[in-house]
C-alpha cells in the first residue's frame, strides 16, 4: 500500500472512529463507515491539511470511498 | 384531566420523574448531593488553563476521574468521535441528561410516546470556547478550514437536539436562553407545555461550560467575579458574608424529567416531587443590577406563589439566587418583604457557596436541590457565611445543613437582562 494511502486510512480511522479492518479501498464513508454530510466535508478539509492539496467543492462531491480519495489525491500529487 | 390541587396554572399536574446533574462536586444527584449536605465544597483553583494573567483564579470545575468515584469519564457517556463535534457545554448536558432519562425509566419505542415526549435544555451562552477556537481559525487567515461542527457544536439549543437523537423525542423540541435564569425559565415553560397539553413528557435544564478564559476574562471585566480569595479557593464563594466581593463561575449542567402526573402514575414511575408554581418578572431597569429593594425578584416570586395557590407560612426551604455579590442583600430583601411575619419560620440557603455560579444550569440544578430538601427534609448550608453584611430574621443555613421540615420549596434564579424567575415545587 503506498504512503497515500496509508495517510488516507489512517484519518479516515480517527476522524469517523471505525475499526481500521473496515477501512477498505472499497468502503464507501456514508454506506459502509457511517459518515453523515457534514463528517464527509471535515474528512475533506483533513485530507487537504494533510496532504497540502486544494480539493474543490464539486471534486470533493465525487469522492463517496476510501479509493476515491486515495485516487484524486494521487493524481494532485504526481501532477 | 386533572385539576391541579390549589393551582390556577393549567389543567394538569406535572411532577419529576427524573434527575440528573453534572456539578464542581461531581457526576450524579445522589453523589452531588450528599457532598453538598455534607458541607463539602466543589471550588478550586482553575485547572482547565493558566488563569495568572486574570484577576480571578478560582471556579468550580467538574472533577475528572473514575465514574466509581463520582467524577466524570466522559468516554463513557459521550462516544470520544461525536466529542469533537460539541462543546464541552454540550457534553456535560447530556452526561447529566443521560442520567435523567436512565433514572425516569422513560425510554419509549411507541411513535406515539415518542411524539409526545419533548426536549428544553438551555445554556446561558452556549458554546463559547468554541467560538474562541473558531475565531482563532479564521483570524489566521484558515476561514475554509473551520470544521463543519463549529456552528452545531456552539449552538445554544443542541443539548435539546443531541438528546433528542438519541433517545427518539419528537416531541417540542425547544430551548431556554436567558443568561443566568435559563435553567428555572427552562424547567418552567417546559412543565407549562406539559399543562397545556404539548407533551406528556419533558426533558428540561440547562447545561454551562464558561469556564474558559475568554469566559472568565469576560466577567472579570464587568467586576462580577470574586478576586480576594484566590490563595483560599475554598472560601470564595460567600453568599451573604460581609467579605464577599463577586460570583465563583461554576460548569456542570442540571436535567429533569417532567411528567404528567397521570401519565407518571400509570407506568408507576418514582415522583420526586411536583412543579407547583412558576413566576417570572422583567426589571426594566440595568442590564447587569438589579432594581433597588430586588422588586423583579419579590414580583416574580409572588407570581409563582400565585400560580401555586401557596402562602409564604407553606414554605419551608428557599433556594436563593445568592450569588455572593452585592445583590444577595436585594434578594434579602425581597424574601423578607415576601415572607413578612413568617420570615422566622424559612430556612434560606445559598448551594452557590459549595458549587459557585453554573449560569444557564444554575437553576436547574437548584431546583432539584429543593425537590431533595423535601424529600429528605434538610436544608443545605450556605457556606462561608462567617460574618452576615447585614441581620435577618430569615435563617440562612450558615456552614451546616439543617433538619427542617419542608413540604413547600421555593427557588430563585435571576439573569443579567434583568430576567427573574422563580418556582415552586412540593412532595407528593
Amino acid at each position: 500500500m503506498s504512503e497515500i494511502a496509508d495517510k488516507v486510512k489512517k484519518i479516515v480511522v480517527e476522524h469517523l472512529g471505525v475499526e481500521e479492518s473496515k477501512v477498505t479501498p472499497e468502503a464507501s464513508f456514508i454506506d459502509d463507515l457511517g459518515a453523515d454530510s457534514l463528517d464527509t466535508v471535515e474528512l475533506v478539509m483533513a485530507f487537504e491539511e494533510a496532504f497540502n492539496v486544494e480539493i474543490p467543492e464539486d471534486a470533493a462531491e465525487k469522492i463517496a470511498t476510501v479509493k476515491d480519495a486515495i485516487d484524486y489525491i494521487e493524481k494532485q500529487k504526481a501532477a | 384531566m386533572l385539576q391541579s390541587a390549589g393551582s390556577d396554572l393549567g389543567r394538569r399536574r406535572v411532577v419529576v420523574t427524573g434527575m440528573g446533574m453534572v456539578t464542581p462536586l461531581g457526576v450524579g444527584v445522589e453523589n452531588v448531593w450528599g457532598r453538598l449536605v455534607a458541607g463539602e465544597s466543589g471550588i478550586g483553583r482553575i485547572r482547565s488553563f493558566d488563569p495568572s494573567e486574570l484577576a480571578a483564579h478560582v471556579a468550580g470545575e467538574v472533577p475528572e476521574g473514575p465514574t466509581a468515584e463520582g467524577k466524570l469519564t466522559l468516554d463513557e457517556w459521550v462516544a470520544p468521535k461525536d466529542q469533537r463535534k460539541m462543546d464541552r457545554f454540550i457534553h456535560l448536558g447530556l452526561v447529566a441528561a443521560t442520567e435523567a432519562v436512565l433514572d425516569s425509566g422513560w425510554m419509549p419505542e411507541a411513535e406515539e410516546d415518542r411524539c409526545a415526549t419533548g426536549v428544553m435544555i438551555g445554556s446561558g451562552i452556549g458554546g463559547l470556547q468554541t467560538i474562541y477556537d473558531a475565531s482563532i481559525t479564521v483570524h489566521e487567515g484558515r476561514a475554509k478550514r473551520l470544521s463543519p461542527f463549529f456552528i452545531p457544536s456552539a449552538l445554544t439549543n443542541l443539548v435539546s437536539g443531541h438528546l433528542s437523537i438519541k433517545y427518539g423525542f419528537k416531541g417540542p423540541n425547544h430551548s431556554a436562553v436567558t443568561a443566568c435564569a435559563t435553567g428555572v425559565h427552562a424547567i418552567g415553560d417546559a412543565a407549562r407545555l406539559i399543562m397545556l397539553g404539548d407533551a406528556d413528557v419533558m426533558i428540561a435544564g440547562g447545561a454551562e461550560a464558561a469556564v474558559c478564559k475568554l469566559g472568565i476574562a469576560g466577567f472579570c471585566s464587568a467586576r462580577a467575579l470574586a478576586t480576594s480569595f484566590n490563595e483560599t479557593p475554598e472560601r470564595a464563594s460567600r453568599p451573604w458574608d460581609k467579605d464577599r466581593d463577586g460570583f465563583v463561575m461554576g460548569e456542570g449542567a442540571g436535567i429533569v424529567v417532567l411528567e404528567e402526573y397521570e401519565h407518571a402514575k400509570a407506568r408507576g414511575a418514582k415522583i420526586y416531587g411536583e412543579i407547583i408554581g412558576y413566576g417570572m418578572s422583567g426589571d426594566a431597569h440595568h442590564i447587569t443590577a438589579p432594581a433597588e429593594g430586588h422588586e423583579g425578584a419579590f414580583r416574580a416570586m409572588k407570581a409563582a406563589l400565585k400560580s401555586g395557590g401557596v402562602t409564604p407560612g407553606e414554605i419551608g426551604y428557599v433556594n436563593a439566587h445568592g450569588t455572593s455579590t452585592m445583590a444577595d442583600d436585594l434578594e434579602l430583601e425581597a424574601v423578607e418583604r415576601l415572607f413578612g411575619d413568617d420570615a422566622s419560620k424559612v430556612a434560606m440557603s445559598s448551594t452557590k457557596s459549595a458549587i459557585g455560579h453554573l449560569l444557564g444550569a444554575a437553576g436547574a440544578v437548584e431546583t432539584m436541590f429543593s425537590l431533595l430538601a423535601i424529600r429528605d427534609q434538610v436544608a443545605p448550608p450556605t457556606l462561608n457565611l462567617d460574618n452576615p453584611s447585614r441581620e435577618s430574621a430569615i435563617d440562612r443555613v450558615a456552614h451546616e445543613s439543617q433538619a427542617r421540615k419542608v413540604n413547600v420549596a421555593l427557588s430563585n434564579s435571576f439573569g443579567f437582562g434583568g430576567t427573574n424567575a422563580s418556582i415552586l415545587v412540593r412532595g407528593v
